[in-house]
């Protein structure tokens, strides 16, 4: 479904991505895990369109993205839960769901997109005439994630989800991303929490200094000794 | 009309409430771009000069009538805003507003070296086509566009961008283009009001539209609440009539104005009307069982 190839991408002199190459299959959760400033974010930044790279190619459905500005991208049918939910505060939680939504036209159809991400998250059917800056840091990233969710992608990048959230919620946010994935939706996720990444992916990939130094299976890579030393703090 | 009213108003008050409407119409350009777009401009006085030359020399040089001109000196500040915006509205916050800052201080300089604009000396001779009535029929279909705009699905794509500009591109919302058009929609009302305003002063020089005016269209909007349209209305006249009232005081007027100002900043940060929505509040109370999406979602 999407497939990296050889991605270089560096912010002026500063190298993030030194020619990486991945690939997500239809169906497929996929974890990016690594550390801080191992260039996961600018991955997805990149597969999102708001940076574009200075060569290699990002092919989705068999075609070049990587030259798309950012709201193409959703077009195509990928959309990102950026990196510290990015919630549009002054507005309510509707409309920030609305939001979501803009490249659809139907109005019924918004209206079901809406129904289904109040079953998902009820607690934003309770407060879906609140401020969205006034919600909790855990409801932020639902919303975040209902927003997403509401151009009806076929792709879902998440950027950090657990980022900031207590344990509870953390779970619970992996949960989630879960059952979104079981009704269909592939599942693009990048990580530092890696132990909770590798519980609900199929494929991961190690990312290190802007290069990829291991993958495969979840299964493997969370029992790889190395991994484990490094990431998973046994 | 306006011989009707001046049986009841004196010329003194009808100039000034022409001039509070001129006012309100140029602020609510700017608080479309930067309250409810979120993008900074001090240089509104630019667009507004624009509009007052282009529509002055219309009518003065070539004779044409009063309306046409109007609304040809509108268009040619937002044909200006719009080219100006190409390059200018990639930038962001401090520096969007410099950039138009520089801008500002340009326009003056190329009116005060063209003949055509009478240069240093300005332009004479406007014919006073300006009146109240008129004004008040303007700065109407300003606040009716305005409050359209805001709420449909335009309007609430630009305050996705001032909210969050990433977060609005991902939703799929081409930024750029976005605000090159809602700083052409802000600049055409600025033109609009700068030709009320060339007939109703009859006389236009450069230095009248220099950075001090563009601070004090920012301050009508600030002080009114940014992004809120009653506050602009509110702040504008506030601000414009209270000079005229603190005359009593003379020479201390200046300074209780700044005071006022101060004042405001530390209680009312975000202006007068700032942060109400009053149509939004009722609209909340209303719907408080019932799932509702704005009515012209599509």
């Amino acid at each position: 479904m999407l497939c990296v190839e050889n991605l270089h991408y560096s912010y002026g002199t500063i190298n993030a991505l030194s020619g990486i190459s991945f690939q997500v299959n239809e169906g497929e959760i996929v974890a990016l895990i690594g550390a801080n400033g191992a260039g996961k974010s600018t991955t997805l930044l990149n597969i999102s369109g708001l940076l574009h790279p200075q060569s290699g190619l990002i092919k989705y459905q068999g075609v070049d993205i990587s030259k798309l500005p950012p709201h193409k991208v959703v077009e195509a049918g990928i959309s990102l839960v950026p990196e510290g939910r990015r919630v549009f505060s002054r507005m309510t939680v509707l409309e920030n769901l609305v939001m979501g939504a803009y490249l659809k036209k139907s109005r019924v159809e918004i209206k079901e997109s809406i129904e289904r991400v109040f079953d998902r998250f009820t607690r934003l059917k309770e407060r879906r005439n609140q401020l969205a800056g006034t919600l909790s840091g855990g409801e932020q990233q639902m919303l975040a994630i209902g927003r997403a969710l509401m151009s009806k992608p076929k792709l879902l990048l998440m950027d950090e989800p657990s980022m900031g959230l207590a344990p509870m919620l953390v779970q619970e946010i992996f949960s989630i991303a879960k059952e979104i994935n079981q009704s269909g939706t592939t599942i693009l996720l990048v990580e530092q929490n890696a132990y909770m990444a590798l519980s609900i992916a199929q494929h991961a990939y190690v990312l290190e200094t802007g290069a990829i130094v291991l993958q495969g299976t979840a299964e493997e890579i969370a029992n790889n000794p190395e991994v484990k030393k490094a990431y998973l703090g046994e | 009309m306006d011989s009707l009213l001046t049986n009841y108003i004196s010329p003194y008050y009808i100039k000034i409430f022409t001039l509070v409407g001129i006012y309100i119409i140029i602020a609510l350009g700017l608080n479309f771009i930067s309250g409810v777009t979120g993008q900074l401009s001090f240089g509104h006085a630019a667009f507004v000069s624009i509009g007052a030359y282009t529509a002055a020399i219309l009518t003065t040089r070539l004779q044409l009538p009063f309306l046409p001109s109007l609304l040809v000196g509108g268009l040619l500040a937002a044909v200006v805003g719009i080219l100006l915006g190409f390059p200018i509205l990639r930038l962001t916050g401090d520096y969007l507003g410099i950039a138009t800052l520089g801008f500002g201080e340009i326009v003056i300089v190329v009116f005060q070296n063209m003949d055509i604009t009478g240069g240093t000396i300005g332009l004479s001779g406007i014919a006073k086509n300006t009146s109240l009535s008129l004004v008040v029929l303007v700065v109407i279909f300003t606040i009716w566009s305005m409050y359209r705009l805001e709420n449909s699905r335009f309007g609430r794509a630009l305050m996705a961008i001032r909210e969050d500009e990433i977060a609005a591109n991902v939703m799929g919302i081409n930024i750029t283009a976005y605000k090159i058009q809602a700083f052409g929609i802000g600049t055409f009302f600025a033109g609009i009001g700068g030709g009320l305003y060339a007939h109703m002063i009859q006389y236009l020089n450069p230095t009248d539209f220099g950075f001090s005016r563009s601070f004090e269209y920012l301050t009508f909007v600030v002080l009114g609440g940014l992004g809120s349209i009653p506050g602009t209305i509110l702040g504008t006249t506030v601000l414009t009539l209270a000079p005229e009232f603190l005359r009593f005081v003379a020479e201390y007027r200046m300074m209780i104005y700044g005071a006022l100002m101060v004042i405001m900043m530390i209680f009312r940060p975000r202006g007068l009307l700032g942060g109400v929505n009053l149509s939004k509040k009722i609209r909340a109370l209303k719907n408080k069982k019932k799932t509702t999406i704005p009515s012209d979602a599509r």
